[in-house]
């Protein structure tokens, strides 16, 4: 929980920009609440053991495989040199592994995987110009739509986890590359193709609701193993992608994050200024009286 | 105080400095051909840390906020109903509809699929602020056109003269056009308040674009009221821009610049500055980042210049009756907001985005500070073209005709 002095102070603050954005705090406060469908409970998450995986990067093929990328054969896969540095997602690679030191036992090192991590109130998805992102409510997929998208890149600067990529090198129908759960796999009752190829069962597929409590549970049955913390359960109000670790998640590169979702605070200020279109009509007549007014003024004929 | 009277400029078009620019504006073409040949990575030093660089940070979010002039001076002279600033409308109007066009120029380069940027105007998200912005410009860009037709309808009324057998068409072009003029001049008010409010929206929606990149942005300008700073900001800089404006073009034109209207600017420049830098600081103290100033860095560097050079000292110049009577001094405050505001807009879109995995810091390619410099070479080339071809810039009126465009069409 966050102390309450803070929680005020940032609704505080959130109020004052809606306000300050020049015109009325009216809509500000009851702008949260109504909005799309809620998301399905059912929604599904993936659970990813960086204490299991052993950065054998099946994963990367597979996912190559399953979105018609270019790949080497799998058997190049065992070339661990690429593990020697942190590697992000980029457009020819919608995942990658990186290898962290195990502190407590150096023989076994942590792989951690990374993509989308699939945000329960994505920042992209509310940035997106023109909606070509969206949370998929059964799935709880984010999915972009190449047929909306004008490469403009918003997404790129509102998510917090700097995933998407974009191909910077096309002349023509650039696209926006990130992780897609493999939502099409999953509308056949298929999981995702990462999940399907891994290994050693570092990766779980199922209901985002059931994987939290399997975390937790696991947390509890192996202390020694883990430390206390689910991350994407809370971090910027959760996300379909969870992740246990054996130490901290600074360490293993994940970038510290609030509980509140990033697109909270511009909602407000969205909702707040363009309330049923009411503050920018209201502007418009009062600066229609202003101009009658002051050619009105006797005094004004002449300056 | 002399009749002024808007009038095209008879000057010879090519100079020493038009050669400079046509060679700028050429160079910058050259570039923005391979851009759109090769795609975006061919050009920029955009990456997938790095998305936004100086076309957003210049192009798009410093053209809107220098191009503030249109709707102050609308406000001002207009809505205000202050006749006397009459003569710096036009240049301010013109400068605004030429920045703006260049802003959607700058748009449809930085965006990846140049040829759906009409998308927004079907594709709707209302949660988006950049969805706000796409919009209101598109809007608001229309209304400055329609703004500006009645100069166009000034210039050939009367002198309708198209070439061969098209001349016989000269009489109903004329017709038409008075017709035009009349009709615009009944509903023209709408227009003037619609500018004014679309630029209200957007110049504060502009900040609000970077808000969502929440810890992404350095402190010492990320907050919640960026879109306010961002409407004040731009409220403030639009007097020091004409000012800078009409002085350059009565420089280059060799005329004397309307001193007693822009020193009036200058002084109403304070307090707005005055306003913006009362919130900035109040902002500061709210939030307790001056702890950020504390370090040495860029940022702190670069948020002290924006501050000091582009606000503090400026606004103590503007309060001084000597600076608003000296045309170099009143010039060098003016610039010194300009340049602030710029500064501002670089800062926030460029400097202050600190992905959180970065591979190297992101310094703008010779290209893309190419393609920036062939389009700033182009406005300017676009304006004097304009002035020299319709009256846009007040002369003294030797004949002393009444300042009204109605009475002087007789």
């Amino acid at each position: 929980m966050e102390p309450i002095e803070k929680l005020s102070r940032r609704s505080f603050l959130k109020r004052g920009a809606a306000a300050g954005a020049g015109l009325a705090a009216l809509a500000a406060a009851p702008a949260q609440g109504a909005r799309e469908a809620p998301l399905s409970p059912e929604r599904k998450g993936v659970l990813v053991d960086t204490t299991t995986c052993i950065s054998c990067r099946n994963c990367e093929w597979a996912c190559k495989t399953a979105h018609d990328l270019p790949t080497p054969p799998l058997k190049a896969y065992e070339d661990k040199t690429p593990l020697s540095s942190m590697r992000r997602p980029d457009a020819t690679a919608l995942t990658v592994v990186n290898r962290y030191d195990n502190l407590k036992e150096p023989g076994v090192p942590y792989g951690v995987k990374v993509q989308c991590m699939h945000c329960e109130h994505p920042a992209c998805v509310s940035a997106c110009i023109v909606g070509a992102l969206t949370k998929q409510r059964a799935s709880g997929a984010v999915v972009w739509d190449t047929r909306k998208c004008i490469g403009c890149r918003y997404c790129m600067v509102a998510c917090p986890f700097q995933v998407p990529a974009f191909e910077y090198r096309r002349a023509l129908q650039p696209r926006l590359m990130k992780c897609d759960f493999c939502f099409s796999r999953q509308e056949q009752g298929k999981v995702p193709a990462c999940v399907e190829k891994c290994p050693v069962e570092a990766l779980t597929f199922g209901p985002r609701e059931d994987l939290v409590r399997v975390a937790r549970e696991r947390v509890k049955a192996s202390p020694e193993r883990y430390i206390n913390h689910v991350y994407g359960e809370l971090e910027v109000g959760g996300t379909s992608w969870l992740y246990l670790a054996g130490r901290d998640f600074a360490d293993l590169q994940f970038p510290k994050l609030a509980e509140e979702p990033p697109l909270g605070v511009t909602e407000s200020i969205q909702e707040g200024v363009f309330a049923y279109f009411v503050p920018p009509v209201a502007l418009f007549a009062l600066l229609g009286m202003v101009m009658w007014v002051a050619k009105n003024r006797p005094e004004a004929e002449e300056t | 105080m002399e009749l002024l009277k808007p009038a095209e400029i008879r000057k010879p078009f090519l100079t020493p400095g038009v050669a400079v620019l046509l060679v700028l504006a050429g160079n910058g073409l050259l570039f923005l051909a391979a851009r759109l040949l090769f795609g975006i990575g061919a050009v920029a030093n955009l990456n997938n840390q790095y998305p936004w660089g100086i076309w957003i940070g210049i192009d798009v979010a410093g053209g809107v906020a220098l191009a503030a002039g249109g709707f102050t001076t609308a406000a001002l002279c207009y809505l205000m109903h202050r006749e006397k600033y009459h003569a710096v409308v036009r240049p301010a109007l013109l400068t605004a509809m030429l920045g703006y066009t260049f802003v959607s120029l700058g748009v449809c380069i930085d965006i990846g699929r140049w040829y759906y940027i009409w998308h927004p105007i079907i594709m709707w998200n209302g949660h988006s602020a950049l969805f706000e912005v796409g919009l209101c410009v598109t809007i608001y860009v229309n209304v400055l056109y329609i703004e500006f037709l009645p100069v166009v309808a000034e210039r050939f009324i009367g002198r309708v003269a198209l070439p061969g057998p098209l001349a016989r068409l000269n009489g109903l072009v004329d017709r038409g056009l008075r017709a035009l003029d009349r009709g615009l001049s009944k509903v023209m008010f709408l227009f003037i308040i619609s500018g004014v409010v679309l630029s209200t929206l957007h110049q504060s929606s502009l900040g609000t674009l970077m808000v969502i990149a929440g810890p992404k942005m350095h402190p010492l300008w990320q907050t919640p009221i960026l879109p306010l700073l961002f409407l004040l900001s731009a409220i403030a800089v639009g007097f020091p821009m004409v000012i800078v404006e009409s002085m350059l073009a009565a420089r280059s034109f060799g005329l004397k610049p309307e001193m007693e209207i822009l020193s009036d600017l200058g002084r109403m420049t304070a307090p707005l500055l005055g306003i913006y830098l009362a919130f900035k600081i109040g902002d500061m103290f709210i939030r307790e980042t001056f702890v950020y100033l504390m370090v040495l860095d860029r940022a702190s560097v670069l948020w002290m210049a924006e501050i000091l050079f582009g606000v503090v000292i400026p606004l103590r110049m503007l309060l001084s009756r000597d600076v608003l009577k000296s045309p170099s001094l009143l010039f060098t405050a003016a610039s010194l907001v300009v340049g602030g505001v710029l500064l501002n807009r670089i800062d926030n879109f460029v400097v202050a985005y600190r992905p959180p995995y970065s591979f190297g810091a992101y310094h703008p390619a010779i290209g893309e500070i190419a393609v920036t410099v062939g389009f700033i070479a182009l406005l300017v080339l676009m304006y004097r073209a304009a002035v020299m071809i319709f009256p846009v810039i007040s002369l003294p009126d030797k004949d002393g005709a009444p300042r009204t465009k109605y009475a002087v069409r007789g």
